[in-house]
């Protein structure tokens, strides 16, 4: 494993900039999840990284080495795309084994045996090492199509969507799973997905992408908790953050030039209308199971937020309306601090 | 509107039995759900119900007149299915008026019908538009007012949203439901998606291989699960399950797994012995220091507000949802304890929940 730098990487495709002067830098033993939309030059960063593409500008440096001119082949990363393309011929142990027994790697048969069991006990798919490929499970698959790429150990682990073809539950498993292997082997992983989950409970560090630039870079937490400004605001949380006008409700605490207040479901309290003031209508009580998701309207604004699944509101009941704490935005969308404005 | 009532309904297809003998009342203005992984019987019962395929056995009453053999067009029920179907080349108006003209009914009849059903929809500003142009979402609700607009006794919907990205399918929940407070039509509504299920039903059916296993309200569902495939299909991440061989007597109120003593609700049954699950939700697991039930920590997934903590144990993984301020670390041995009253006791050879004490019991 090795540190993975790019320095001021650019990619254009005729007149779109995909990838805009992106620097990144991945320590060893690191899971960076890249997050965005379809078409924010996630998945064009990440073969910027393999060598599939060519930047127009900027340096690729693997393990301090500027691999920037050098194929694939020999900038020793793995990949893993998102649909599992397996040998649909040969067996769990043979497609495991294949990269391996590659002419220029020279590996004993004893040593690949040894290796592909290894991989097999990591994956749990020991009981399936003789099966045709054909003769698994969606899951199955994708555990074999990544225990390929875990079998050598490459510098870093280029990761495109990898889960994404996988139904909610079987995602789930193999999110916890790859994020323990990757603790277990101490693996470096260069990971591009759009689903914020992923990115929230896999990442050591997240890196939102809008538009080919990278927005910003930090552990889940930070991301979540502190976002730069209102884009990454929006892309983390679920339900999405409720963006409302800085007018809209109360804010005693909001700094000056605040123009938008996030508020996520936990940053708004409701209670038995007390006023005419805050005073919102309750359209709609969604049962999640552990909680309820309360989705209001208030003045024009639809906002969201949580009670607790007994609790005894129902749709058409008229609430009140209260800030906890929120996120404060300004004109240009940057996040202001609670205070800053005073400095 | 109506009430729908089937009664033993069977569908064999070949010598695969699809739906065994189902039971249940559909009541006026309901919006019933009908859940399930694929294969299991939801869509079968669904177009039995329509009319697109007859039972092998067993009756449908529409409103108390049995419609079992009636055919699909006879059956005044409006059927929405996963596509978006629209005619091309009609703008947004000729598709809604489509079915009215199609039953002759007169021009200006049809032309306020039409209107009433944009509005209802919120889309009055697109009725002139082509469809070609239109987003997903409004292409749904055109699809839903060609529906609407005939007024029928009830709508089927089979998965009408499984093509939609999943932010967006969740708009779509709340607006249906919302159109289901200002219409109050009886909705039959299948999916495999259990989120769009307990958002949206007045009561769901769980469905398992062709078998109805429970029919309750949304809460009551996930509150009290009457089977380990219910608890396991409903909640995300779902009821973990510790498994292990014992006993528990009548009136007792704890169970024994291994090394460690487990205080459960009280058993409101007959004694059981042999396989068994303790059954807990995620928020209704804790971190006891001094709890006599260990587990490892394998991993704990940050999710905002909390985080959700995997425990291994000997008796299976455990799930908790804790709090994202309290600090696990990989490989931890830490004490696990309950919100006992939650808790849920299964037989597991069956797979059927015992019952287990009132929640004050």
């Amino acid at each position: 494993m090795a540190d993975v730098r790019l320095d001021g990487v650019t990619k254009r495709f005729r007149d779109v900039e995909a990838v805009a002067a992106l620097s990144l830098d991945i320590a060893d033993g690191e899971l960076v999840v890249l997050l965005g939309p379809t078409g924010a030059g996630k998945t064009t960063t990440l073969r910027l990284a393999a060598g599939l593409e060519r930047p127009d500008a900027g340096r690729v440096i693997i393990g301090g080495e500027d691999v920037t001119a050098e194929p694939p082949a020999v900038r020793d990363v793995a990949f893993v795309f998102q649909q599992y393309s397996l040998y649909p011929h040969l067996t769990v142990f043979d497609n495991l084994a294949f990269p391996l027994r590659s002419p220029a790697r020279r590996m004993s048969d004893d040593e690949v045996r040894k290796r592909v069991s290894d991989v097999a006990a990591l994956l749990h798919i020991e009981g399936k090492l003789s099966n045709k490929a054909t003769r698994l499970s969606g899951g199955e698959m994708q555990r074999v199509a990544i225990g390929r790429a875990l079998v050598r150990a490459p510098s870093i682990y280029l990761m495109d969507e990898p889960l994404s073809s996988l139904d909610a539950k079987l995602r789930s498993e193999l999110r916890l799973e790859l994020k323990r292997i990757q603790v277990e082997l101490g693996a470096t992983i260069l990971y591009v997905t759009h689903d914020q989950i992923e990115a929230m409970t896999m990442a050591s560090r997240i890196g939102v992408l809008s538009e080919g630039r990278l927005v910003q870079i930090g552990t889940p937490r930070e991301v979540y908790e502190r976002p730069q400004n209102l884009y990454v605001a929006m892309h983390l949380g679920t339900p999405a953050i409720n963006l409302i006008p800085a007018d809209l409700l109360p804010a005693p605490g909001a700094p000056a030039g605040t123009r938008t207040i996030g508020a996520r479901t936990e940053q708004l309290r409701i209670a038995p209308p007390n006023g005419a003031a805050d005073r919102g209508l309750l359209k709609w009580v969604e049962h999640l199971g552990d909680q309820n998701h309360l989705h209001l309207e208030i003045k024009g604004h639809n906002l969201t937020t949580l009670a607790d699944p007994h609790s005894p509101w129902k749709a058409g009941d008229a609430v009140s309306v209260e800030l906890v704490d929120p996120l404060y935005f300004d004109a240009t969308g940057a996040r202001v601090e609670r205070g800053e404005a005073v400095r | 509107m109506a009430q729908i009532r089937v009664e033993n309904l069977r569908k064999q297809f070949g010598n695969f039995t699809a739906v065994k003998g189902s039971s249940f009342t559909i009541e006026d203005g309901s919006f019933f759900v009908m859940l399930g992984p694929s294969g299991c019987g939801k869509t079968t019962t669904l177009r039995m119900i329509a009319g697109l395929e007859l039972p092998s056995e067993g009756r449908i009453l529409l409103d108390g007149e049995d419609v079992s053999l009636l055919r699909a067009s006879r059956r005044d029920i409006a059927f929405v299915f996963q596509m978006f179907a629209l005619y091309p080349h009609l703008n947004v108006r000729r598709n809604i008026a489509y079915p009215l003209r199609c039953q002759g009914v007169p021009r200006a009849e049809i032309k306020q019908r039409v209107e009433e059903t944009a509005r209802l929809l919120q889309i009055e500003h697109l009725l002139d538009r082509s469809v070609s142009g239109l987003s997903g979402g409004d292409r749904q609700r055109v699809a839903l007012g060609r529906a609407i607009v005939r007024r029928p006794k009830a709508f089927l919907m089979d998965e009408p949203l499984g093509a939609l990205d999943s932010e967006f399918r969740r708009v779509m929940c709340g607006e249906l439901r919302q159109l289901h407070e200002r219409i109050s039509a009886t909705t039959v509504y299948v999916t495999h998606d259990q989120l769009e299920a307990m958002a949206m039903a007045d009561q769901i059916a769980v469905m398992n291989h062709g078998v109805v296993e429970q029919i309750a309200t949304p809460q009551q569902i996930y509150d009290a699960p009457a089977s380990m495939f219910v608890a396991d299909f409903i909640g995300s991440p779902p009821m973990s399950f510790l498994r292990f061989d014992g006993a528990v007597r009548q009136g007792e109120h704890s169970v024994r797994m291994g090394e460690a003593v487990v205080e459960v609700p009280t058993l409101r049954e007959e004694g059981i012995q042999g396989a068994l699950a303790l059954g807990a939700r995620p928020e209704h697991v804790l971190l006891a220091s001094d709890g006599s039930l260990r587990g490892r920590v394998l991993g704990a997934e940050y999710l905002g507000t909390t985080q959700i903590v995997t425990l291994q144990t000997q008796h299976g993984q455990v799930k908790a949802r804790l709090a994202s301020t309290k600090s696990v670390s990989l490989g931890d041995n830490v004490g696990i304890g309950f919100r006992t009253e939650r808790l849920a006791l299964f037989d597991a050879a069956s797979g059927r929940a015992l019952n287990v004490g009132a929640r004050h019991g």
